[in-house]
C-alpha cells in the first residue's frame, strides 16, 4: 500500500469517517502485516500528540483571556503588584542595607535632578535621548575607583587604569574583536574601553562611525584579548514584522541587565525608515545593546528613546550592519564576518541569555 | 466551601476547554496562591506563571477520563502550585528550606513528573513545526489543529485544486513527521 494511502486511512478510521466494510478491511489489514500495523501506530500516537498540542494551545489561550479580564476587574494584579511584591521581597532580604541604600539613594536622586535640569536646557536633546549613561554617578565613580585600587593590589589582570564618564553597550559581530554599537558613544570619546561579563577590560579603537545611521564599529586592540568563537546569533537581511516579541541585554547599570518588548512600528522617529520602532523599557546606558527576536536574530541596535513619549524607543535596523561592513571594507580592506549559525533558536528564553551574555560588551569612554 | 458534585461539574467544564469553569477556579483560588508565592520568596508575576502552569497541569489530568478528585479542588491546586514553585526555586538556586506549608498538601509528584514529560513533547512538535517553514506549518496547522477542509484549505492557500493541496500537504506531513520523530528517538 502507497504510503499517502495509508496515513489517509489511518486518519480517516480515527475520525471515524470509514463504512463498516472499509473499517473491517483496514483492521484485517493492520492484524495481518505487521509493517502496516506498525506504521499506523505510529501515526496514530503522532497524530494524538498534535491533537494534545493544539488543545493545550487553545486551552493556554483561553486562560489567558481570563486572566486579562480579571486582570481588567482588578482581581489579579498586573506590572503593578510586581513592583509592590518585589519592594516587599527586597526589603526582606536586605533589611541590614536598606538604610545604607537610602542614603546613597539620596545622592543618586540628587544628581538626576541636577541632570534633568541640565538637559531640559538643552532643546535638541529633550525631542530625543540617546541612550548613554554619560553621566556616571559619584557613587559609581567611587566604586570604580575602589575596584581600580583593588585590581592594582592585586595586579593580576592587566586592567586599563581608566576614568570613565560615560557608559553604554556594544555586542560582537566578529570573534576577532569587533564590536557594534552607536555613533553617539563613541562620537566625542578620548578614549574607549570595552568589558566583558566576567570583567575584563580590553582598549578599542572605533574603525566605522557614521553619524547618519548613528552606527558604530569598534575593535579591540588590546593584545590580551583573544579571539573568541562561537557567537550564537546571526543578522537577518528581512525586516522584521510588526508585534514581533523581542528582547535585549544592555548594561543602564553596572550589571547586565535583560528588557523585553515587541516591534511597535517598521519606522523610526519621522518615519526614518532605517530603524523601527520598539516598545521596551530602556534607559541610559542601554544603547548600542542588541535587539534580538525569539528565535536569536539580531534584528537591531538600540539607540535612542522619545522623551516625551513613553515607550518609543528606536532601534537601528541591522541591514545598516552589512553595509557598514561593505564600507569598511572599501576604506581600510577589513573583512568583517559576520556570524552565521545561530545556535539561540529553539531554546527557551533563560538559556538564550546565557549563551548571549559572553557576547555583549559594556562599552566606556571618556 | 464547593461541594464535591460542584467540583466535578467545575473540572468536566475545564476538560472541555470551557472559559466559565477557568474563570471560576481563578476567582476562588488565584489570590491563596499568590499570597503563599510572595511569602516565599517571589512576585506576582511569578504567581500568575505558577497559577497558569498549575491549570495546565489540571486541565491535562481532567481531560484523562480516569481523574477523580481524592481531595478538596482548593488542596490539589496549592499543592501542585507548592511542587512548582519548589521546583522553578530550586532551579535557580534561590532552595528556601524553610518554605512554609499554610494549607495541607497531596502528593503530586507523579502528576508534576508526567506533565513536564509531555511539555517536553509538545516542544518537540512546535520545534518541529517551526521547522519545515511556511507555507507548511500553516497548511498543517489549517487541517490538523483548525480542522479545515481541504477544498477550503485549496481556497485560502491558492491552491488550483483540493488534490494539489491534499499532495502539498502530504509533503509537509512526511517532513514534519520526520523532523519529529528523529527528535523523538534521539531524546530516548
Amino acid at each position: 500500500m502507497d504510503e499517502n494511502l495509508l496515513l489517509d486511512a489511518v486518519e480517516r478510521y480515527n475520525n471515524g469517517e470509514m463504512n463498516d466494510q472499509e473499517r473491517l478491511f483496514f483492521e484485517e489489514l493492520r492484524k495481518n502485516n505487521a509493517d502496516i500495523d506498525e506504521a499506523a501506530a505510529e501515526h496514530t500516537f503522532f497524530l494524538a500528540q498534535l491533537e494534545k498540542m493544539s488543545e493545550q494551545k487553545s486551552f493556554k489561550h483561553n486562560l489567558n483571556e481570563v486572566e486579562n479580564k480579571l486582570i481588567n476587574e482588578g482581581i489579579i494584579s498586573h506590572s503593578k503588584g510586581r513592583t509592590k511584591a518585589r519592594v516587599v521581597y527586597l526589603w526582606n532580604r536586605y533589611r541590614r542595607t536598606i538604610a545604607v541604600a537610602a542614603a546613597i539613594a539620596g545622592v543618586i536622586s540628587f544628581s538626576t535632578a541636577s541632570l534633568i535640569s541640565k538637559y531640559s536646557e538643552n532643546k535638541k536633546v529633550a525631542v530625543i535621548t540617546p541612550l548613554v549613561d554619560n553621566k556616571l554617578n559619584q557613587f559609581e565613580h567611587k566604586l570604580n575607583q575602589i575596584e581600580h585600587k583593588l585590581n592594582d593590589a592585586t595586579a593580576t589582570t592587566s586592567r586599563p587604569k581608566f576614568e570613565a564618564n560615560f557608559r553604554a553597550t556594544g555586542f560582537l559581530v566578529d570573534g576577532n574583536g569587533y564590536i557594534v554599537t552607536n555613533a553617539h558613544v563613541v562620537q566625542n570619546a578620548k578614549n574607549l574601553i570595552v568589558e566583558n561579563k566576567k570583567g575584563d577590560q580590553f582598549y578599542a579603537n572605533a574603525v566605522y562611525a557614521n553619524t547618519v545611521t548613528d552606527l558604530a564599529i569598534l575593535k579591540i586592540t588590546d593584545t590580551s584579548f583573544k579571539k573568541v568563537s562561537g557567537l550564537p546569533y546571526t543578522f537577518p537581511k528581512s525586516t522584521a514584522e510588526l508585534a514581533e516579541p523581542i528582547f535585549t541585554l544592555g548594561y543602564p547599570r553596572e550589571e547586565v541587565v535583560y528588557g523585553e518588548g515587541y516591534l511597535s512600528a517598521k519606522s523610526g522617529y519621522y518615519g526614518d525608515t532605517a530603524s523601527y520602532q520598539i516598545s521596551i523599557s530602556v534607559n541610559p546606558g542601554n544603547s548600542g545593546g542588541p535587539v534580538i527576536d525569539k528565535d536569536g536574530e539580531v534584528i537591531g541596535i538600540i539607540s535612542s528613546k522619545e522623551t516625551n513619549a513613553d515607550g518609543v524607543v528606536f532601534a537601528i535596523k541591522s541591514k545598516n550592519i552589512y553595509n557598514a561592513l561593505s564600507e569598511i571594507k572599501k576604506e581600510k580592506d577589513v573583512t568583517i564576518k559576520l556570524p552565521t549559525i545561530n545556535s539561540l533558536k529553539g531554546l527557551d528564553r533563560v538559556r538564550q541569555i546565557k549563551k548571549l551574555e559572553d557576547f555583549v560588551y559594556k562599552v566606556k569612554g571618556n | 466551601m464547593k461541594t464535591f458534585d460542584q467540583e466535578e461539574i467545575l473540572l468536566k467544564g475545564l476538560a472541555a476547554n470551557d472559559t466559565n469553569a477557568i474563570e471560576t477556579i481563578y476567582r476562588e483560588n488565584f489570590t491563596a496562591i499568590k499570597a503563599f508565592i510572595i511569602k516565599n520568596n517571589g512576585y506576582s508575576d511569578d504567581a500568575r506563571d505558577i497559577f497558569q502552569e498549575a491549570m495546565i497541569v489540571l486541565f491535562e489530568k481532567s481531560k484523562s477520563g480516569s481523574f477523580v478528585l481524592s481531595c478538596q479542588l482548593q488542596t490539589y491546586l496549592y499543592s501542585i502550585c507548592r511542587r512548582l514553585w519548589l521546583k522553578k526555586l530550586q532551579k535557580q538556586n534561590r532552595f528556601n528550606p524553610s518554605i512554609e506549608s499554610i494549607q495541607e498538601i497531596v502528593p503530586v509528584e507523579d502528576e508534576i513528573d508526567l506533565h513536564e514529560k509531555k511539555n517536553q513533547d509538545f516542544l518537540l512538535m512546535e520545534d518541529a513545526l517551526q521547522k519545515i517553514g511556511e507555507p507548511c506549518k500553516s497548511l498543517l496547522e489549517a487541517f490538523y489543529i483548525d480542522k479545515k477542509s481541504m477544498p477550503e484549505i485549496a481556497d485560502s492557500f491558492g491552491y488550483t485544486n483540493a488534490d494539489n493541496a491534499k499532495t502539498q500537504k502530504y509533503k509537509c506531513l512526511m517532513r514534519l513527521k520526520k523532523i519529529f520523530f528523529a527528535q523523538y528517538k534521539n531524546k530516548d
